[in-house]
């Protein structure tokens, strides 16, 4: 490894994006954006979910042409016509967050994946691909079994793999998209320092992430997109979460917390005991009427494994759950939303939607029985009706309801599960990150309509990654971990930087 | 889905309720179909004939009522191979019981006894794909066809693959009959297309049936019994199947296990000369049917102007195959018009 300086002190750039733009259709997923990365430099990009983060780094990967009038320069060259063969030669690599390994496949093969890839018969050298394999894991200091299978690795030790198979592509500038998101505070800590030996061999990362403690130790600046544009990039020391929030969100939150509000009466969920083998232990919560409840860990929590329980999807080894009172038990989900229960899954495009059928079928699928006329069949009429209706009152934006679903952005499509879900007249509404792709722009929007459902006595259990949203909504919030409810905040108690400690503590 | 596949098949967006682009399918099948009569009557002066409408008239229900079998299930997103041994053997239960009531001599209740039987046998196997498909989650392929080998041996185990005959003469009259000048099967198919219509487009099932050819999972979520659903899937294709085996019955007065066999895979394509999505979700009656009377025309058209059997076969193919290019290139003109005229504001 060469001991490079971390920042080259001619300041010369790596790479320099200018007055970058990218359409989609209606949508301007990147507006006039600059951008820029130092050799060796560890650079944070932060922004919320649909900033444009994912389509910035598919610009500088070559998945996504941006438009005529962008100036784009890799170690002063120019690189135009960028076909992601070609980003992947300069040593440009990106490691997404699902990381695209081949779980069935052995370490050495992952890691030495590009090398065996082409379209001409060719055997392939093991002997070789192993020894670079362990060549590579011996250069970033860890030891892993090279023959195990991947799938049977921890998600920390598959993120190694990734990062090795991006070294032996000689690598030049890595991309990490959300790294730590499921990482426990050790195994940050030790991929934090892989990343310092990057650094220190000349190769530049990139960490996309919203959370700033994290990376305040490696990266010595961070660039900040809203909705598409660049609101700037500044220096991490001197930087808080708090500041970084607000130009992330373009908002100061300070007066948004709910005001602790008393609650009587019988709550329309109460669990008590719930347990499902491997998924989550002993959950005990109640909502209230009308309450918003929280509902926050890390990835892999059991958040949505409860979820799919309360749903009727799943059925819980041991617990009860009763619902205004009454106790529930659920053969499927149809139980559940019979007994006044939605869910608007966190998976919009193949749970929560059936993306290719129109607008009006996916807004009325819950509702049938209430469509049929004297004869019990289903009334044009009355489902046309039925559809205007709840397109107005939600306020969604589409061309015509015999559209397909798919066809509306991710804020729109989300009003629609709403409005799928609020025609049912539920008691208990579960919401799966319901932001999840949607425009920044557009999320208010929904939480301004869960708020007046709220208001309107529904009972609301949010589950989010985006702590800040959950924040700023809930009235009180459940810290879940290893499928443990551990602690609970109350917002107007506490500070949004004490529950984000929490979680990924 | 397969996206290359489905641009290749033509597939549309909408299915139950009338809108512009449904309009144009149903108007674009039209006028194919009206070049193929100007241009068969143009070239054989015998086309344009009583007989040849006859004839049609004739043909067209059984292939029609098997290509309706088919229809539900690939709707659904999968297929039922098993339609022409399910007609086969439902058939064969109501000739049994002609045969046990005195043969010709058989009386007219016994006769709609019979076909109830029937009727119920093809629920019956149906049903049972279903469950399996609905429950075990095993794809529809693979079970029709456990199905189909195990109904054509079954039948062929029982006739000792010879035909059942002997029925009274009013069967043959249903079968070969005319009312008002317009022949038996033929009423009897329009009658299931307008059932087919009524389930697809104005039932909670055929909603239910659309949705989850396209996502069942999501449908699931949404609270519909997708397992309920998919079986009755299969159970109405049994009841079609059941329905085409009697016809075919009532025809040739006589059943045999493997009658109708050929139609199998015309069904399929049939369907999707009618624009079914193949991958399910998509669809629709009419175009179907209108379909269906291109191909009969088309097939003929070849037999009066001389052309062997197995030609004729090998044209519908060939036929077919253009069919998915002219779409394909028709659809790659309607992207490029549609992308100049307006971008759609709210797309992703």
């Amino acid at each position: 490894m060469s001991a490079e300086p971390q920042t080259a002190p001619d300041g010369r750039d790596l790479i320099r994006l200018e007055h970058v733009s990218k359409r989609f259709g209606g949508v301007q997923a990147l507006d006039d954006v600059a951008f820029d990365v130092k050799p060796g430099e560890v650079l944070c990009l932060a922004g919320e979910n649909g900033c444009g983060k994912s389509t910035l780094i598919k610009v500088i990967s070559g998945v996504h042409k941006p438009e005529t009038g962008a100036v784009m320069r890799f170690d002063g060259a120019p690189m135009d016509d960028l076909t992601p063969a070609r980003a992947r030669a300069l040593g440009i690599q990106v490691i997404w967050q699902d990381l695209a390994l081949f779980p069935e496949m052995s370490v050495a093969e992952n890691i030495a994946f590009e090398k065996n890839l082409g379209a001409r018969l060719r055997l392939v050298d093991y002997g070789a691909m192993r020894r670079e394999a362990a060549a590579i894991l011996d250069r970033l200091g860890v030891d892993i079994d090279l023959d195990a299978p991947v799938k049977s690795l921890s998600i920390a030790r598959r993120q190694l793999v990734a990062i090795a198979r991006a070294l032996v592509a000689k690598a030049r500038l890595v991309f990490m998209d959300e790294p730590t998101a499921s990482l426990s505070r050790a195994e940050t800590k030790a991929l934090l320092r892989i990343v310092r030996r990057l650094s220190e061999a000349d190769i530049a990362v990139v960490f996309v992430s919203h959370r700033l403690a994290e990376v305040l130790d490696v990266s010595s600046r961070v660039t900040v997109l809203r909705d598409g544009r660049l609101v700037g990039t500044y220096p991490t020391r001197g930087m808080t979460q708090t500041k970084l929030t607000e130009l992330m969100t373009g908002r100061t939150f300070g007066q948004e917390v709910h005001a602790p509000r008393t609650r009587s009466g019988t709550p329309v969920l109460a669990v008590e005991g719930l347990t499902r083998a491997g998924e989550y232990r002993d959950v005990s919560l109640a909502v209230m009427p009308g309450e918003i409840v929280g509902l926050i860990g890390r990835l892999g929590a059991g958040r949505t494994e409860l979820a799919l329980s309360l749903f009727g999807m799943t059925r819980p080894d041991a617990g009860t759950i009763r619902l205004e009172g009454r106790p529930l038990r659920m053969g499927s989900n149809r139980d559940a939303i019979a007994a006044g229960i939605g869910y608007v899954s966190e998976d919009r495009l193949s749970l929560g939607l059936v993306q290719p059928q129109s607008i009006g079928d996916n807004t009325v699928v819950t509702v049938l029985d209430r469509l049929v006329d004297d004869f019990g069949l289903l009334s044009p009429k009355k489902r046309r009706d039925l559809v205007a209706d709840w397109i107005d009152r939600l306020k969604v934006k589409i061309g015509h309801p015999d559209d397909p679903v798919s066809t509306l952005s991710g804020g729109n499509q989300q009003r629609i599960v709403l409005a799928k879900w609020m025609a049912t007249g539920p008691k208990l509404l579960i919401l799966d990150s319901p932001t999840v792709g949607v425009d920044v722009g557009a999320r208010a929007g929904i939480f301004e309509i869960v708020r007046e459902l709220a208001a309107g006595g529904v009972a609301i259990l949010l589950i989010s990654d985006e702590t800040p949203e959950v924040y700023f909504n809930a009235d009180r919030i459940w810290h879940m971990r290893d499928g443990r409810l551990i602690e609970e905040f109350v917002p107007a108690e506490t500070t949004l930087a004490a529950v984000e400690e929490a979680v990924h503590a | 889905m397969n996206q290359f596949v489905a641009t290749l098949l033509g597939h549309g967006p909408r299915h139950a309720g009338s809108s512009v682009a449904a309009r144009s399918e149903i108007a674009g099948l039209l006028l194919v179909l009206a070049v193929l009569v100007l241009v068969l009557g143009a070239t054989t002066g015998r086309f344009l004939s009583e007989a040849t409408f006859t004839s049609i008239a004739f043909q067209l229900p059984e292939l029609g009522l098997l290509t309706l079998a088919m229809l539900i299930p690939i709707l659904s997103g999968g297929l039922n191979l098993a339609i022409t041994f399910s007609a086969n053997i439902a058939a064969l239960v109501l000739a049994w019981i002609l045969q046990a009531g005195g043969g010709a001599d058989a009386g007219i209740a016994l006769f709609l006894l019979g076909c109830l039987a029937a009727v119920l046998t093809g629920a019956f196997f149906g049903g049972v794909m279903g469950l399996v498909i609905a429950y075990t989650g095993a794809h529809p392929i693979l079970v029709s066809l456990s199905m189909m080998i195990f109904l054509r041996g079954l039948g062929e185990f029982l006739t000792r693959g010879g035909d059942v005959s002997g029925f009274p003469s009013f069967v043959v009259a249903i079968g070969q009959g005319t009312v008002f000048g317009i022949p038996v099967p033929l009423l009897v198919f329009l009658a299931c297309v307008a059932v087919w219509m009524l389930i697809l487009n104005r039932s909670r099932l055929g909603f239910s049936i659309y949705m989850l050819g396209s996502n069942p999972e999501a449908t699931r979520y949404s609270g519909v019994d997708t397992h309920r659903a998919l079986t009755l899937v299969y159970v109405l294709s049994g009841v079609m199947c059941a329905i085409a085996g009697i016809v075919m019955l009532a025809r040739f007065n006589s059943v045999r296990v493997g009658h109708g066999e050929s139609y199998l895979l015309i069904t399929v394509l049939a369907c999707f000369l009618g624009r079914v999505d193949p991958f399910g979700g998509f669809g629709r009656v009419v175009p179907v049917v209108i379909a269906l009377v291109i191909l009969q025309v088309i097939g003929s058209g070849l037999n009066l102007l001389g052309t062997n059997q197995h030609l004729a076969t090998a044209l519908w193919g060939g036929i077919l195959v253009l069919v998915m290019v002219v779409r394909a290139l028709w659809a790659r003109l309607e992207i490029s018009s549609y992308l100049a005229s307006r971008p759609r504001p709210g797309r992703r």
